[in-house]
């Protein structure tokens, strides 16, 4: 929960400050052609990449930060 | 297929310090972000999934169909639904050296959900229900995602619930589980050119986390020959597990990915996992990847392949908590058509995933040979194919 914590707030604050403060989004939205590649999509293959993550959780003993798939697979 | 799944009922149980920090959190997103606010997020692509997978190794074959669905309803609401099955042609090693006897069964999961897009931010619930003949699982999620600072960040927060009745076949006693977990993402354009993506989650389980068809080996007085008991394990299993994600377009039209995951439980396990991907388009309808992926494990406390005495309280046999490794090797390809091709369909695509999964256990003995001294057996060691072929539509 410390870690949890902890990481919440370095994830929030630089976020805060920068509603205050002048930085700016410095990539322009027409500066993302290559962002918007299918190919740079972090999870690029939907019902097939959810079932490789069931797949691991049903044989390893990690589970979760997955990326994709969630909403619990009931697979024990 | 949530980015992020969790939560709603049964607030008076949630774990309070977390459930605070959700709803700050969340407060905060909504509160900041909008000064940032640039050009709307999406709703999902209206669009069919349909998906063959098929798992063989170990002695088990696992294979089905998983199809999933998306519907926009207006400008704002999507719905979604998917059905998948497992139809499992025999148990794993553990059970089946357990005593268990040759068994087929098919898992079944039923899933429904809602996507509810208002200006930036996007909320997602839903519910999914999984049965098989001894085991039925119900789960609500919930999670909410926000794009601010220009649209190059995004944050998702969520929550699960799940239930599980568990029971053994032939026997009228039903056990119970009760699952929660927690998810925040966030995901940052850094570049014209790479993105990364952190994730943080945090799962509780409280109640019979045991597989009751497993045992474990205690050796007898005489040190020879064995005894299978039933397995003890504790009631709650707490985790978590934090993962960064890196993705660059390379210099000329194709993408790699690195992933690294950090994993630590209650029971003493600690894993690593760590994966890279490249992406490699070939004219405008193919891609082609290949993948690496290594995962390393500790035991847990209570595991033994082996128990000498009866010492201790919670006792496993369970190979997915002894100390092991794996290593996938994949490749995929995709085929895609664009609008044109088919009547109000606006994009059709082909993918064939392989990948060759090879898992080495260092302290978890393959028994099925009972000829050999208790303690003595080699270590087990298999490898599987893991096969996806899925057609999905777009429209």
């Amino acid at each position: 929960m410390k870690v949890l914590l902890l990481l919440s707030i370095l994830l929030v604050n630089p976020l805060l400050l920068s509603g205050c403060s002048d930085i700016k989004p410095w990539v322009k939205p027409y500066e993302r052609n290559n962002l918007a590649d299918p190919i740079m999509s972090l999870d690029r293959h939907g019902a097939a990449g959810a079932y490789i993550h069931h797949v691991y959780q049903a044989r390893e003993g990690a589970r979760g930060a997955e990326g994709g798939a969630g909403g619990g697979c009931g697979c024990n | 297929m949530r980015g992020v799944d969790v939560v709603v009922t049964n607030l008076s149980k949630l774990p309070s310090a977390f459930f605070k920090l959700f709803f700050i959190l969340l407060t905060t997103v909504n509160l900041s972000w909008v000064p940032f606010s640039a050009q709307a997020a999406t709703l999902p692509v209206d669009s069919v999934d349909i998906l063959y997978h098929s798992f063989e190794g170990g002695g088990m074959d696992i294979n089905g169909p998983f199809v999933l669905v998306r519907k926009s309803i207006g400008s704002q609401v999507s719905v979604n639904g998917h059905y998948y099955v497992d139809s499992v042609s025999a148990a794993s090693i553990d059970v089946v050296t357990s005593g268990a006897s040759e068994y087929t069964e098919e898992r079944t999961e039923l899933s429904a959900g809602v996507d509810f897009l208002h200006e930036k931010t996007m909320v997602s619930a839903g519910y999914t229900e999984s049965e098989e003949n001894d085991f039925l699982a119900k789960t609500v999620f919930m999670s909410v995602n926000q794009d601010f600072f220009g649209d190059l960040s995004k944050i998702t927060m969520g929550y699960a619930r799940g239930w599980d009745e568990i029971s053994k076949f032939g026997d009228e006693v039903i056990n119970e589980a009760d699952r929660q977990n927690f998810k925040i993402g966030l995901s940052q354009i850094l570049t014209k050119n790479s993105l990364m993506g952190f994730d943080v989650e945090t799962a509780t389980d409280e109640g019979f986390l045991r597989n009751p068809y497993r045992s474990y080996r205690i050796l007898n007085d005489d040190k020879v020959g064995y005894t299978n008991e039933p397995e003890n394990y504790p009631e709650t299993h707490t985790s978590t597990a934090i993962a960064v994600r890196g993705l660059y377009y390379l210099p000329y039209r194709a993408s790699i990915k690195a992933e690294y995951r950090f994993f630590s439980d209650n029971w003493g396990v600690k894993a690593n996992t760590y994966e890279l991907l490249y992406v490699h388009p070939l004219g405008k309808s193919w891609t082609l990847e290949a993948k690496l992926r290594y995962y390393e494990q500790t035991q847990a406390d209570f595991y033994s392949d082996l128990f000498k005495a009866d010492t201790q309280e919670f006792k496993a046999r369970d190979k997915e908590l002894s100390t092991f490794s794996d290593v996938t090797y994949g490749a995929g390809v995709t085929y895609e058509l664009g609008k044109g091709f088919i009547p109000y369909i606006n994009k059709l695509k082909f993918t064939l995933l392989a990948d060759y999964l090879e898992f080495d256990y260092d302290n978890f003995r393959d028994a099925s040979d009972t000829s050999l001294v208790a303690g003595t057996e080699p270590f087990y060691h298999f490898s599987a194919w893991v096969t996806r072929a899925s057609i999905t539509l777009e429209y």
